[in-house]
């Protein structure tokens, strides 16, 4: 079975590696988050904003040019249809009602792609909430449309300048800001990364996915199980969703698509599962890109939410165990599938989202399985990226 | 009986211990900036393993931990460069650091280098008491190192008793809400924080760390512990230093006149 245990262990990975500072908030979660989540209350608010806020469920459509390029019958999980335009949504929306629950009065985030600030800002913005997101000043520079979007809804973006100036150090901010903040302030993180309780608690809130994905697969296909289901991982929060339910039905393969940037062995890249080793990071032991010496390496993707030299403790697991098929994807090839998706399917991806198709070409299956892929997110943030690589 | 204890058996008011990271202006400023601690007064030495990703700390530790991982420090360059310190320094050593490095470097093997070197005691900031005791107690206690816990404002009577139940050496007290070097002065609300600590008459003895960085922040935080650490506010000093032992000394001199 994959499933947290009491300790907030997956097999060897996760735990709470935290400053003491910290230790009473992550204790105030992890005590009160299940009760609250499993109250009636809870559930009728959730439901209801992810259908009439998120416009949830999010259709399941089958692509049907690209499964005739590719040979499968390919569904793609719109994730990208949720408002403010990714997956990331779903976790904001059930974060804001337990912060409001806890009674909090502040919220503070981290963002890489500038997704999950987007969608934090905009929770934050329905729920009267102040809000401030820590991201890296080079994502800064990449994501403009995203950054802006931030300032509309009234949140404050705060570069992170030390390291790479990505997602790591963003998280870094992040939890020195908690540190500073701990009684009025929490803290959404947007991956299922972080100390326990969080890598649970995000994916719980992101297994909407999959639920929806086994309902809809039983009325179009008369089958809940597909029998590959892919998605891109970063710190990995859409994949544990639309894994999340099939964690434990074998026959579905489950396919994580991580960033290999300019090529596995150039130094410049974020292939967790493929060069990372046991680790210590965002307190929970995982797989870690890192140094003999224990320092952690500078990722690269050019996808700013999959540029991150670790990876979910659940994914850890996953690999680990040999649950999960992990394939590397490199920039250029991700830019290109990019493109196709976009123009078989009249649809542009995220980046991020571009890897995960790009992995139909880097695994095998057979003429009539059915795939779906976990389309996490659109490309309207990333349309300067694609406009550059391509010449357009 | 390691030197923590014997230390504190024979003073128990304004102990000043001192925080610097190690490789830091430069690569081999190590040992002599222990010899320059302690020709200057102070009481504990605390090296600082870098790290690049130190969470709990502010700008400037941030900032030195990273001018000395491009300076080429690492766990093992900073062994090689304790090797025989204990013929120059006297006083008890502890080590800071962050827990991914030392995993990397085994905690077993970690310990005994420890021992083998004459390091007294480590302070582990992200590791947490119940991992503490479920993985790394024997460890700590086979190889003579004692083990220091944080304490925050937020942390309840009942963890501080478990950790003072857990510590063998001193109780580090966070003086507020905050990551290290980011607030002046010292409130009533720290203080009020102080007392209900001190009057709690725990076992270990406390040190009370983060915002403090001159003789009168020092004066009020020993009023209410064993004393006090300075960290920031030291690296400030040695980062511009052009003569570190004359400026070490002028300024653990001013904070303990």
């Amino acid at each position: 079975m994959i499933r947290v245990d009491e300790k907030g262990f997956y097999g060897k990975f996760g735990g709470a590696y935290i400053p003491e500072m910290l230790h009473p908030n992550i204790e105030e979660l992890r005590e009160n988050y299940e009760q609250i989540i499993s109250t009636e209350e809870f559930k009728t608010e959730f439901q209801s904003l992810l259908k009439d806020f998120v416009g949830r469920p999010t259709p399941l459509y089958l692509a049907t040019r690209l499964s005739e390029k590719y040979g499968a019958k390919i569904y793609l999980k719109r994730e990208d249809l949720c408002h403010t335009g990714a997956h990331k949504v779903n976790n904001t929306v059930g974060q804001i009602i337990l912060a409001k629950k806890l009674g909090k009065k502040r919220i503070i985030a981290e963002t890489g792609a500038g997704q999950h600030g987007v969608a934090t800002a905009t929770v934050c913005a329905l729920m009267g909430m102040e809000c401030t997101v820590y991201m890296g000043a080079l994502d800064i520079q990449r994501q403009k449309p995203n950054v802006e979007r931030m300032k509309i809804l009234g949140a404050k973006v705060v570069p992170a300048t030390s390291g790479s100036q990505t997602l790591k150090d963003a998280t870094n901010e992040a939890m020195r800001q908690w540190i500073n903040n701990p009684v009025d302030t929490h803290y959404i993180i947007g991956s299922v990364v972080g100390p326990h309780p969080y890598p649970e608690m995000v994916a719980k809130f992101q297994s909407v996915i999959s639920e929806e994905i086994k309902t809809q697969l039983k009325e179009k296909e008369g089958r809940e199980n597909p029998d590959l289901v892919i998605a891109c991982v970063g710190g990995g929060s859409n994949a544990a969703g639309a894994f999340y339910h099939y964690y434990n039905v074998p026959e579905v393969r489950l396919i994580a698509a991580e960033a290999a940037g300019l090529g596995i062995s150039s130094g410049k890249s974020a292939a967790t599962t493929a060069l990372g080793t046991m680790g210590i990071l965002h307190g929970s032991k995982t797989l870690l890109m890192q140094t003999e010496d224990g320092q952690v390496v500078e990722p690269h993707s050019i996808s700013a939410g999959l540029d991150y030299p670790g990876i979910g403790p659940v994914h850890a697991h996953l690999f680990d165990i040999g649950r999960g098929e992990f394939v590397a994807v490199e920039d250029e090839d991700a830019m290109k599938a990019g493109i196709e998706l976009s123009r078989l399917e009249g649809i542009i991806p995220a980046i991020e989202t571009s890897h995960a198709i790009h992995a139909l070409n880097m695994i095998e299956y057979k003429k009539d399985d059915i795939i779906v892929i976990n389309l996490s997110g659109r490309g309207d943030k990333d349309l300067d990226t694609y406009i550059k690589w391509g010449g357009y | 009986m390691n030197r923590i204890h014997t230390l504190f058996q024979n003073k128990q008011k304004q102990v000043l211990s001192i925080y610097f990271t190690a490789g830091f202006p430069e690569l081999e400023d190590t040992v002599p900036i222990m010899e320059a601690i302690e020709a200057a007064g102070a009481d504990i030495i605390e090296i600082g393993v870098p790290y690049s990703d130190p969470i709990a700390d502010g700008p400037t530790i941030q900032d030195s931990n990273m001018i000395a991982l491009e300076n080429g420090m690492s766990l093992k360059k900073l062994f090689s460069q304790l090797e025989g310190f204990r013929e120059k320094v006297s006083l008890p050593v502890v080590l800071m650091g962050y827990l991914n490095p030392i995993i990397q470097y085994g905690m077993e093997d970690f310990c005994a280098k420890c021992q083998e070197l004459g390091i007294d005691g480590l302070i582990l900031p992200d590791l947490p008491m119940h991992q503490y005791l479920e993985e790394f107690k024997e460890l700590f206690e086979q190889y003579g190192l004692s083990n220091t816990f944080l304490i925050s404002p937020q942390t309840s009577e009942k963890r501080i008793s478990e950790i003072d139940q857990h510590s063998n050496g001193f109780i580090y007290m966070v003086s507020s809400h905050s990551i290290t070097g980011a607030k002046a002065g010292i409130s009533d609300e720290q203080k009020a924080y102080f007392k209900r600590v001190q009057e709690m008459k725990l076992k270990n003895p406390r040190l009370i760390g983060f915002g403090i960085s001159d003789a009168e922040t020092f004066q009020t935080a020993s009023s209410f512990s064993h004393g006090a650490i300075i960290g920031s506010a030291f690296i400030k000093i040695i980062k511009d230093s052009k003569d570190l032992k004359a400026d070490i000394n002028q300024y653990i001199q001013s904070v303990i006149k």
